[in-house]
């Protein structure tokens, strides 16, 4: 399959008809939405007495009342404060505040907000036939705002949504979410059955009545670093479960791309991994914050792909019946055969989402500078891009690059590319810091900059992620067998697991897709049983090497750390800290010049990557200690990163 | 069915009387009867008919009164007349001799199908198109000296090689014939039974019981794969009533009796079993056995496992049957389970004792109309909660109401028609029922009249607590009519491009109505997947009631034009129906039966384990497949 043949929607403009008409009667519109043809009409309150009465709920009640010897009432009442804290209250008097606000918003914001009108005909489609459930990705605040905003525009069944309780201490703005259709889940509740059941059975509640489409982010939280997080399982089990156990007939899973140019969280994230702590969300910072309305935040691309249906992933993978010889109200454990399946989809739909995020010039940009840290000439950046550009579309990126003549590009990028690029203000700073400071705040400054420039080149790293893993084993095999370079890019990508979206599985799929990408733009040759470098190759793949370059090193920094300072009793907490003074010690002795290694997000990522491949332990489950295990695979790791150096 | 309805009820309950009276005075002779049969049977005389022999409705010559490639009597079907309407022929029924005149319109309507499409079947059987039996000399020179009657007539064999599924009427239609029966046998008794089966054994000839042939399971098809003569058993001749025990209310009745048959020569005593499948006109009584069937009035009655108080079924292995007849026995396991079910792979049910009960005194019909199918199943649970549901009680989902309402007669006065306008506009403007949502559950009561009268209010009583409005006795009448024409139907589509089918399932109360809605979306968007160009006729009811659960029956029907292989299609869509039944709770089979066409599943329904415990049993009674019509196993 030819990723570049992948056809792709037209996107429409829909803040250009805002600007042409009153937003006061585009607030007052008439809101028709087409309804699921399920429905059971019902009120919010309604809902909530619904779920307090279900038999599921009934169970779990009684399950507690018993261990706890509370009497049922008073669990009853806790579960009834949970879905009251919890529960949405969705009114269209909000959203149509919302509506006018917002148009005033976006317009200040953002030029465009580019919506490919094609899915939003689809979606409305599958809302009529199926459940719904939206799943965009999740880059800023703005993202559920925009997704209201869109489906109001387009008259659609407003989604209610699943958000993080920190908005509720936000004074007056958590109450005006809730209204818009927000509702409200803690971070964590491990091991609280009430609370696991109460939110439950409200998501499934809402999903077999067809109340309304259910919108939650798969990535949990905001990506920090532009790049896609690794899934998270429990809502998507959640919503999937009414179909397995036969209560609805299929579920319609809706992921969202949701590009932006220039996210408004963009400085306070690399601040953010930085260690800086993220500010608490208050209604003040709120207010604080609208000096954002007067920048430039570009325009924004939002991609609806096509609905995937539950029922036919499931499809011959999920046998119904094991879900016989139980009452469904009786909550089961999921089947190891169902988590995977689950898992699978979730990498799937952010897969899918990846795949149609759209990718901006200086996306490109930013990524050639980062790999050339002393800056260079404009005509080199301007013929490289050029020849990046060509790349990443031969690897089936969705550009959108301005212009339509592809093939002159020396006067397509000549114009709009560079004119519009002070927009991003990290790349003057990589260019050259100025002022007299202090090394180590010289050092934070430069780091701020470097991040925030790695922001934008990890938003197209999935495009290049496979064959970059396949170039890094073609450099690191022992031969150029096809098995060897394999087995080394089976490893690697089993390293990188953590920070780079790769479904657990599927190894050799993917490395089939990077062979078939290297061959495709002639980097690569397939010789019977092996797999050679071709001579044109050295370009590409000095440039794919490089791309995962600073993962790398950081990756070798973490390791270097637990091996050389970590003590006995080090807890999770201290690790990031820890790991950020070795590596600015390191930074300032000269002998490390990497700045993405001060990411917390990639010292988590390489941490979690190290106790999956049981190089590091955990002991304990509460104890949050992490004890080294020298084992043969910690050699592995060591020996193969340091055949890179 | 045909009875039921004629003439006014006084009448009706006069004749009842009558027959009951006349019954008793004719109780002598009636039990006479048996021992001649059994003493020519003993005296290896049993090729001659019993001069007293019942007269039966369904001759050894079935082709004489039977469709040979449809269902039931040559004399009776649906047709559109030169205008359009639709029509019953025949003068069996209450339906015959009707016009319909809502049929076209709602058959057009519902399958996009035009009355000038026609596709019509081959005129008739061509003989020369099936192959000649292959017979086992030595088996048919013995069989000649018992003096057993047989035949290797084509029609007969060709009769004996089918059931009612689909595609098996379907070939027929076109003309063509699979593997048959190489020859046909009609013992007259049990001793017949005992030595055909010794003779199979000895000559290695493939034995397939065959009683009333309404299988829709490919129960009766011929493996193709079968080397050896193939004989079917034809059970038809051994109908008659050995004796009845009034004092223990039981009766014991040769297997091949069919369920008219004994139903009306048990009223001729003033008895009935109560044992009504809608197959009743041609079923058998081994058949009902052989297939665990379900009667409609199961509700006061019970299944066929409920009515059975003895079994004797020959067997390569010998005759197998219990010692004594008592009520119920703790002696292992029930030796009548492996019988019953066992679809013609263990043996020959040739006597079964059945219990029987005096004919009900009243007997009513009833209908509620719900405002949506939710309402109605919750009602129905409700019912069976209460364990007070009637003799049955059916609820069918809108689309089969509206099937209903298209097989109206046309009505004899603008009074009638009238009142009908005035009830639609009750329902449907005053009390708020969408049409297109709106459902009917159809009752039928039985018992003394009293008793009959407070049932009925306490049901109705239930009803309305679900928002169900009585909705009169037509209505519920109508609804069981449906049943019994059903397959007649089935006729009359075949002739304009239009294929169905029905199947069932059980299911636990709490999945009904997911069970019912994800079957008939599977139904709907595979056929659409398949490639049918128009919306298919998807439909379901309720059918019965139990403690823990329902039986659901559903009819799937499309029209075909277009399609080059419609019968694979319509094979793929059942089959997957059937999976989705399964994914949501539903059984394998309620009383269809397994057969050869739901094989498949029999090892996920029952485990490995259960199904090697049937085949043992099989290996033990049969070691060399002599029941060959690998049907379940």
């Amino acid at each position: 399959k030819d990723p570049v043949l992948k056809k792709r929607d037209d996107f429409e403009d829909i803040l250009e008809e805002r600007r042409n008409s009153s937003d006061l009667r585009y607030a007052f519109k008439c809101y028709t939405p087409v309804l699921y043809r399920g429905l059971t009409p019902c009120k919010a309150a309604t809902l909530k007495s619904m779920v307090l009465q279900s038999e599921q709920l009934l169970h779990v009640i009684n399950q507690v009342s018993a261990e706890s010897g509370e009497s049922t009432d008073v669990v009853k009442d806790e579960a009834a404060a949970i879905l009251e804290e919890m529960a949405h209250r969705l009114q269209l008097r909000t959203i149509r505040f919302f509506a006018y606000t917002l148009s005033k918003a976006f317009k200040a914001l953002y030029r465009s907000v580019c919506v490919n009108e094609e899915g939003i005909q689809r979606l409305q489609q599958a809302m009529q036939e199926h459940p719904v459930v939206l799943l965009p990705s999740h880059r800023s605040y703005m993202d559920f705002l925009m997704m209201s905003y869109i489906l109001y525009t387009y008259d659609l069944s407003l989604p209610v949504i699943a958000a993080g309780m920190d908005f509720l201490g936000m004074k007056f703005v958590g109450e005006m979410l809730r209204m818009s259709g927000a509702f409200f889940i803690r971070r964590s509740f491990g091991g609280d059955q009430l609370y696991w059941a109460v939110f439950s059975e409200y998501v499934k509640t809402m999903l077999r009545k067809g109340y309304a489409p259910i919108e939650f982010f798969l990535e949990g939280t905001r990506s920090r670093t532009c790049k896609s997080l690794t899934p998270k399982l429990g809502l998507l089990n959640i919503v999937m479960e009414p179909f397995f156990k036969g209560e609805v007939f299929d579920v319609n899973l809706v992921p969202v791309s949701m590009s932006y140019e220039r996210v408004l969280e963009e400085s306070l994230y690399a601040r953010e991994l930085l260690g800086v702590p993220k500010p608490k969300e208050s209604t003040s910072g709120l207010l604080k914050a609208r000096k954002i309305l007067s920048e430039d935040y570009g325009s924004m691309h939002v991609y609806f792909s096509p609905p995937v249906s539950v029922r036919s992933l499931a499809q011959g993978r999920i046998n119904r019946s094991q879900f016989n010889l139980t009452p469904r109200h009786v909550a089961q454990k999921p089947s190891e055969e169902t988590q995977a399946f689950v898992n699978d989809v979730a990498y799937r739909i952010v897969r899918l989402q990846q795949e149609n995020m759209v990718v901006k010039p200086w996306v490109l940009v930013a990524t050639l500078l980062l790999q050339s840290v002393e800056g260079m000439e404009l005509t080199e950046l301007m013929e490289q891009t050029s020849w990046l550009r060509d790349l990443a579309r031969m690897f089936g990126a969705f550009l959108d690059w301005p212009g339509t003549r592809p093939l002159n590009s020396k006067v397509v990028l000549g114009g709009p590319v560079i004119r519009r690029l002070p927009v991003h203000i990290p790349i003057r700073q990589v260019e050259g810091p100025q002022g007299p400071e202090t090394p180590e705040e010289a050092l934070f400054n430069r780091a701020v900059s470097v991040l925030s420039c790695a922001s934008y080149r990890n938003q197209v790293l999935h495009v290049f992620l496979r064959p970059a893993l396949l170039a890094m084993a073609l450099s690191n095999a022992n031969s150029s067998r096809k098995e060897d370079i394999y087995s080394c890019f089976d490893f690697l990508r089993n390293v990188f697991s953590d920070e780079f979206i790769l479904s657990p599985g599927a190894s050799v799929q993917d490395f089939d897709e990077a062979c078939h990408l290297l061959v495709k733009c002639g980097a690569v040759e397939l010789l019977h049983q092996d797999v050679v470098m071709a001579e044109s190759g050295r370009t590409v793949l000095s440039f794919l090497t490089l791309l995962l370059e600073p993962f790398l090193q950081g990756y070798q920094v973490v390791c270097r750390y637990l091996r050389e300072e970590a003590t006995e009793n080090l807890t999770e907490k201290q690790f990031i800290p820890a790991v950020r003074s070795f590596a600015v010690k390191l930074h300032l002795s000269g002998s490390l010049k990497c700045y993405e290694v001060l990411s917390s997000d990639l010292q988590k990522n390489a941490l979690n990557a190290l106790i999956r491949l049981n190089v590091v332990r955990r002991d304990g489950l509460m104890s949050n200690q992490v004890a080294i295990v020298s084992s043969i695979h910690g050699m592995l790791i060591h020996s193969a990163f340091s055949l890179e150096n | 069915m045909a009875s039921i309805g004629d003439g006014s009820e006084r009448q009706r309950i006069a004749q009842q009387r009558l027959r009951v009276l006349a019954g008793h005075l004719r109780r002598l002779g009636a039990e006479e009867r048996p021992g001649v049969a059994a003493q020519e049977c003993r005296a290896g005389a049993g090729t001659t008919e019993p001069d007293d022999k019942p007269p039966c409705s369904v001759p050894k010559r079935r082709q004489d009164i039977m469709k040979w490639n449809g269902w039931g009597y040559a004399d009776s079907k649906f047709f559109f007349n030169k205008k359009g309407q639709g029509e019953f022929t025949g003068k069996r029924y209450r339906l015959s001799g009707l016009i319909l005149p809502s049929l076209k319109d709602w058959f057009e309507g519902t399958f996009g199908a035009n009355l000038q499409h026609k596709s019509p079947a081959v005129p008739s059987l061509n003989t020369s198109a099936v192959a000649p039996p292959s017979l086992n000399e030595a088996f048919v020179e013995e069989l000649k000296s018992t003096g057993i009657p047989f035949s290797h007539d084509t029609e007969d064999r060709v009769f004996r090689a089918h059931g009612h599924c689909l595609h098996e009427i379907f070939s027929l239609r076109d003309g063509r014939v699979g593997r048959c029966p190489d020859m046909v046998v009609w013992p007259n008794c049990h001793n017949d039974v005992v030595k055909i089966v010794e003779l199979a054994c000895k000559h290695s000839v493939c034995l397939i019981p065959y009683g009333g042939g309404t299988s829709v399971s490919s129960a009766l098809e011929c493996p193709p794969e079968e080397t050896r003569s193939i004989v079917s058993l034809d059970t038809s001749q051994m109908n008659r009533i050995l004796w009845i025990d009034e004092k223990n209310l039981t009766a014991h009745v040769e297997a091949g009796i069919i369920g008219q048959d004994l139903e009306r020569l048990l009223n001729e005593s003033g008895y009935c079993t109560g044992h009504e499948p809608d197959s009743m006109e041609f079923s058998s009584l081994g058949g009902w056995v052989a297939t665990r069937a379900s009667g409609m009035k199961k509700n006061i009655y019970g299944n066929i496992e409920d009515l059975v108080v003895h079994i004797k079924m020959v067997t390569p292995r010998g005759v197998i049957e219990k010692s004594c007849q008592g009520p119920r026995m703790s002696t292992g396991p029930d030796i009548h389970h492996f019988i019953l079910g066992s679809e013609g792979t263990l043996g020959v049910v040739t006597e079964v004792t059945l219990k029987i009960r005096p004919i009900p005194e009243y007997q009513k019909y009833g209908s509620v109309v719900f405002p949506n199918f939710q309402q109605g199943v919750a009602c129905l649970r409700e019912v069976a909660k209460q364990r007070c549901a009637p003799a049955s009680i059916r609820l069918m989902d809108n689309e089969q109401f509206q099937f209903g309402h298209a097989l109206k007669p046309q009505v004899s006065s603008i009074f009638t028609s009238f009142l009908d306008g005035l009830k639609k506009f009750y329902i449907t403007k005053f009390k708020g029922f969408d049409p297109h949502h709106l459902c009917v559950a159809t009752l039928l009561f039985e018992g003394d009249r009293e008793k009959v009268l407070q049932h009925e209010k306490l049901v109705y009583d239930i009803a309305a607590k679900f928002g169900g409005l009585a909705a009169g006795e037509d209505n519920g009448q109508r609804g069981y009519m449906l049943t019994f024409v059903i397959a007649y139907l089935r006729d009359l589509g075949m002739e304009y491009y239009v294929i169905g089918e029905s199947f069932e399932t059980s299911v636990p109360w709490d999945r009904v109505l997911d069970l019912c809605r994800n079957v008939k979306e599977r139904i709907v968007r595979e056929c659409k997947e398949k490639g049918v160009q128009f919306p298919p006729l998807s439909t379901c009811r309720v059918t019965q009631t139990y403690d823990a659960g329902a039986c659901v029956y559903f009819y799937f029907a499309f029209n075909y034009r277009g399609l080059s292989d419609p019968v694979h299609v319509y094979e793929q869509v059942e089959h997957a129906a059937r999976e989705e039944i399964l994914a949501n709770g539903g059984s394998l089979s309620h009383h269809h039966g397994v057969g050869k066409l739901r094989k498949e599943w029999m090892q996920e329904t029952i485990s490995s384990v259960g199904l090697g415990m049937l085949k043992s049993v099989k290996d033990y009674l049969d070691p060399n497949n002599i029941f060959g019509n690998r049907n379940l196993l």
